[in-house]
């Protein structure tokens, strides 16, 4: 038990060192960040062994209510946390590069290890209420990264973004947590399991709890109507777009989803939502993709894409197919997925961070190209990554795909979108590597790029063995049991692969040798005015709401009744100007005075007799 | 138990010496830092014994007859909701004497330093009174100062207009509430005789002597009294103003200490001698904390000045402590008392830096500021806390008395009733408080620098009570049972 807890709290304690102790002296910060990231690294590994509930913390009691802070090990416990420690690990020694320079380091190494904490805590809680105040951390660890350079007025609109949309989300979550509190009294995932086969309830009930459970991960893992804040999320260093909006934070969403399939299971109302808004996101956000020219919102909708499998897969948690309830089976589908992309996609956005680092913090890929002779190494790996996204056999990606698209093979619907995104996937990465690697370099920038140092390619190298190999049984057989997962039938892998192969040629073939986009599409470009009709909306009913009721609140409640009911009592007012003519401070002083003297002769009295 | 002085009349007594000291002469700053200084001490030492004695009980007992016919007791005790707002006020008196100026306004100054102390004497007096007679005239004692702080050493031009409006429609609300207060008293005296004493005017286990309709209208003055005084929706819209025109420590103590006085009064008085009397106006009261939460939320959006919004935002979160009052039941009112003590350290902190801007910034108008972060790091580190506090982030006191207060709202709800709906429709509002908090500091802290290039960080000596309050709201907030634990079981008692 005490490893667990020192996994969650020692990145804590660095966050606190940094803050208090050894802000002034960023070198020694970010060792401190590195050395915490390592230590809980390695213990991650004796964890392993480790299973069940360990340790709890009676963190508030009162009247009945109990919640607690208690860590609970499962599989799925230590594949997250695994991936959790692992990416954070590297994302920090990579950091000690691509920030080198920066004027905020300690102030970055801090919102690391304060995000590490959270995170963690995500991953090792036991119940909702604990979850959730790990949530709302997770959200300001968010907020402070993606606002590293505040005074960018487009990264504090950013951070700001983040932190607004995941709150919405998280009024659901909340809300869906008191009303299965309210039908069960439990909070703790094993106890409402427990409750669920003890007793049944209404399925109205367990259908809009679920739904409202469902907005907390629509908000952390940027789904569908929520989806808004990842892009934008950009905004923040590289690296920290890689560990938090791509391998790990997005991804909580999926892993609460996963952890709480019995529910999901009872409420197939809910489920469907879930499967629905998962292939909604992945088809969209892999359309917006098509058309971006900035290298990390590419990778930035793609995440948004694969998430949607993800939660999809999840959603299929429950479902009868070949006479048998797949349950488990489904969400493991989809949690196979988290576990594999986690890799490949903190080794694209690692990649895509060097390639920034070396053209000088450029970020369009119109004017990168030719970096293959330049930095063979972040380009080759990127492209390894690339294969693995776009699910090619047999590198982790398409074992996942498979999987994800095994839960969805009874429903000819998402299956089709499955594989029309998985075509779409293959072509956007190949649009984007055949821009940014081969071809000539298109600015000065570009032709100047050069290979970055060790410490950013050593995370780059073993990202991607995780991305060649985390598909095998050796790499997730000990925490998901292989022959839980669902398999596909008949000629899926083959035709994915197809498809996956299919997306790559049309891409290079597309946009081998050009300088512009020669397909436009406008509506993708802008992102189906998503943001705009939000912008509206707030602009029309949040700030004109606002205004409305400060005009009421000005006008009618203040103006009208409180001025008018002190006009009608004219006494006082006669009262008022009398007092107002003379000198008020001589009249506060002396009724203050009188009003002590007055108090204190009649303690005085009291006391002593 | 006479001749024998408590530490809570001590307490009491501190500041008001102290008043008459600095009346007669003495230096101001110098004799409140030391009356802030010792009350700090004698609070800290009252809440640890409560801590240790249970907050169940009275303790520190003290009573001295003043009138035999009514009787009429000078009387002071601290069970645990007492120890838990003496805490408060001592540490939100303390720091508001400290980033006191040396010199307020023009001439001495003393009458700046007298009202404070009477205020802080004051709300201890009525936090702790066993008499409802006095209970009512310490409120007053306090009220009466901060009205004259306003108007004399107040900012803006509406100064002197705010003050009487404060005055006039907080007078009413206690007119309002004496109403109530003296129902109370002529109706639930013993045959006995006509008494103040609370103890001797609680009901009796069994049979309540008032039928319910008698209580639910001796009930409705109280909750109107008693919602005046802490800003309850629609009797709100005294409290932006004043507070924007206040001093800092004033809207300090009045925010964060002396509105906590009409729910003490809720739960101390009103729920228990009129046990039946809340059924009939419980809808009402959802309602109406609704208005708190949604309605003065949007205003609060809408506010371009940061000191309006803060003041606004202390009144949307007074809804909140409503609806744990509102659920009845030990887990909802331990949360409102846990909120009554959060909101108070976070509002004190979010004024008291406030005031710190304000005097080192030629405007409070969000479109007019921006980018500051850079040049204050200090005062943007420890604003983001506070605003982070104020919207509930986990880690802080505000966090937990939210939790507590929206699972009390649920407690065993396999169906959803009114207090169900209602509380879900008030999780909306920690969505609106994260709007307005995050774009306030997005305007002052975050984005490019416009004017104020020169405003300096906060100075040494002045952050000692800011990293207080901070440290004191996170330690509550990561062990919220050190506060919960002195709530009494105050339902249980009905």
């Amino acid at each position: 038990m005490t490893t667990a807890f020192i996994i969650l709290l020692l990145p804590l304690l660095a966050a606190t060192t940094i803050l208090l102790v050894t802000r002034t002296r960023p070198d020694v910060s970010a060792y401190v960040s590195v050395i915490s990231a390592a230590v809980c690294f390695l213990l991650t590994i004796v964890l392993l062994g480790d299973n069940g509930s360990v340790g709890s913390f009676a963190w508030l009691n009162v009247g009945g209510l109990e919640l607690k802070i208690a860590l609970e090990i499962t599989g799925l416990t230590k594949g997250m946390i695994l991936v959790v420690t692992l990416v954070g690990l590297l994302v920090h020694i990579f950091s000690l590069g691509y920030m080198k320079d920066d004027a905020g380091k300690a102030r970055y190494f801090a919102g690391l290890s304060l995000f590490m904490f959270s995170m963690t805590g995500i991953v090792l809680a036991d119940n909702f209420a604990m979850m959730f105040i790990f949530w709302e951390l997770v959200g300001v660890s968010s907020y402070l990264l993606i606002g590293h350079w505040f005074r960018k007025n487009s990264a504090a609109e950013a951070s700001k973004k983040a932190f607004l949309v995941n709150r919405i989300g998280d009024f659901g979550f909340m809300a869906g947590i008191l009303l299965l509190w309210g039908a069960t009294g439990e909070i703790s995932f094993s106890g409402l399991g427990q409750a669920l086969d003890r007793e049944t309830f209404d399925s109205t009930l367990l259908n809009w709890a679920m739904v409202c459970i469902f907005c907390g991960a629509v908000g952390k893992s940027a789904q569908v109507p929520l989806h808004v804040w990842l892009p934008d999320a950009m905004e923040g260093p590289t690296p920290v777009s890689a560990l938090i909006h791509a391998a790990t934070m997005v991804a909580a969403g999926v892993f609460m989803l996963a952890k709480v399939t019995f529910l999901i299971a009872a409420a197939p109302v809910a489920a469907s939502v879930i499967q629905h808004v998962g292939a909604l996101t992945a088809l969209v956000a892999a359309l917006m993709a098509t058309q971006q020219s900035d290298i990390k919102k590419i990778l930035a909708y793609s995440t948004l894409s694969q998430l949607g499998y993800m939660v999809m897969a999840v959603g299929f948690s429950g479902f009868v197919y070949s006479g048998e309830v797949i349950g488990v089976s489904a969400s493991n589908a989809g949690f196979f997925h988290l576990y594999t992309h986690a890799f490949f996609k903190a080794l694209l956005f690692l990649g895509a961070g060097a390639v920034i680092y070396a053209c000088h913090h450029e970020q369009d890929i119109w004017k990168m190209g030719g970096l293959l002779r330049l930095m063979p190494v972040t380009a080759i790996t990127f492209l390894i990554g690339t294969a693995a996204l776009a699910g090619l056999p047999p590198l982790s990606g398409f074992w996942s795909k498979d999987a994800v698209m095994a839960a969805a093979q009874n429903n000819t619907l998402l299956l089709v979108v499955g594989a029309i995104t998985a075509f779409l996937t293959a072509f956007y990465m190949s649009r984007l590597c055949t821009i940014v690697f081969f071809g000539k370099s298109r600015s000065v920038a570009a032709r100047e790029a050069s290979e970055v140092p060790l410490v950013m390619r050593v995370p780059l190298i073993i990202l991607t063995l995780g991305a060649v190999l985390a598909g095998f049984k050796f790499a997730y057989g000990w925490f998901i049991n292989p022959a839980e997962l669902p398999h596909p039938e008949g000629a899926l892998p083959l035709v994915l692969s197809v498809i996956g192969v299919a997306g790559i040629v049309a891409g290079y073939v597309i946009y081998s040798g050009r300088d512009k986009d020669p397909i436009r599409v406008k509506a993708f470009a802008r992102k189906f005015y998503i943001d705009e009709a939000y912008h509206l909306l707030v602009r029309v009913f949040q700030d004109g709401l606002a205004y409305v009721a400060k005009v009421v609140d000005q006008l009618l409640i203040d103006g009208l009744i409180v001025r008018g009911s002190a006009r009608f009592t004219s006494g006082m007012g006669s009262l008022l100007r009398g007092l107002q003519g003379g000198n008020l401070q001589s009249h506060a002083f002396l009724f203050g005075l009188g009003v002590i003297i007055i108090i204190y002769l009649i303690t005085i009295t009291i006391t002593s007799r | 138990m006479s001749g024998q002085v408590t530490i809570i009349e001590f307490i009491i007594t501190i500041p008001l010496v102290i008043a008459l000291a600095i009346g007669c002469g003495g230096s101001g700053r110098g004799l409140a830092l030391f009356a802030a200084w010792a009350n700090l001490l004698l609070g800290a030492i009252v809440f640890a014994v409560v801590l240790a004695r249970g907050g169940g009980d009275m303790h520190f007992q003290s009573s001295h007859i003043l009138l035999d016919s009514p009787e009429l007791t000078l009387g002071f005790a601290a069970d645990g909701m007492s120890a838990i707002l003496v805490l408060l006020t001592v540490i939100v008196t303390f720091c508001a004497v400290r980033i006191s100026p040396q010199q307020p306004g023009k001439g001495s100054g003393r009458l700046y330093y007298v009202s404070l102390m009477l205020i802080a004497a004051g709300a201890l007096g009525a936090f702790c009174a066993t008499d409802l007679f006095f209970l009512y005239a310490f409120h007053e004692l306090a009220l009466i100062p901060t009205f004259l702080m306003i108007g004399i050493y107040g900012h803006g031009r509406e100064k002197v207009a705010t003050a009487w409006k404060i005055t006039i429609y907080l007078g009413v609300g206690s007119l309002i509430l004496l109403g109530g207060l003296i129902a109370l008293y002529v109706q639930l005296s013993p045959t006995g005789g006509l008494t103040f004493d609370i103890s001797k005017l609680a009901p009796g286990p069994g049979d309540h002597p008032l039928s319910a309709e008698t209580q639910k209208w001796i009930f409705l003055p109280l909750l109107i009294g008693f919602g005046i005084l802490v800003s309850l929706f629609p009797f709100h819209s005294w409290a932006a103003p004043a507070y924007a025109c206040a001093p800092a420590p004033v809207a300090m103590l009045h925010a964060g200490v002396l509105k906590k006085f009409g729910l003490y009064g809720i739960l101390r008085v009103a729920m228990p001698l009129l046990p039946e009397g809340f059924d009939a106006w419980k809808e009402l009261l959802l309602i109406l904390l609704l208005g708190n939460i949604i309605y003065v939320g949007f205003v609060t959006i809408s506010q371009r000045y940061l000191d309006r919004m803060l003041g606004h935002s202390s009144v949307m979160h007074m809804g909140y402590i409503f609806l744990g009052i509102a659920c009845c039941n030990s887990i909802g009112w331990g949360g409102a008392v846990l909120m009554m003590f959060a909101h108070g350290i976070s509002i004190a902190l979010l004024f008291s830096l406030c005031g710190s801007l304000r005097a080192r910034l030629d405007t409070l108008e969000f479109t007019r500021l921006g980018g500051l972060g850079a040049n204050m790091p200090f005062l943007a580190v420890t604003f983001g806390f506070a605003a982070f506090a104020s919207i509930g982030l986990p880690g802080f006191a505000n966090f937990a008395s939210e939790i507590t207060i929206f699972f009390a709202a649920f407690r065993e709800a396999g169906e959803l009733g009114s207090l169900q709906v209602v509380t879900i429709v008030a999780l909306w509002g920690v969505v609106i408080s994260a709007v307005y908090m995050l774009r306030a500091y997005r305007r002052i802290f975050q984005g490019e620098c416009i004017g104020n290039l020169g405003a300096a960080d906060l100075e040494r000596e002045a952050r000692l009570p800011v990293v207080l309050m901070i440290v004191i709201l996170l330690i509550t907030g990561l062990f919220p049972n050190i506060i919960l634990k002195l709530v009494p079981d105050l339902v249980g008692t009905l």
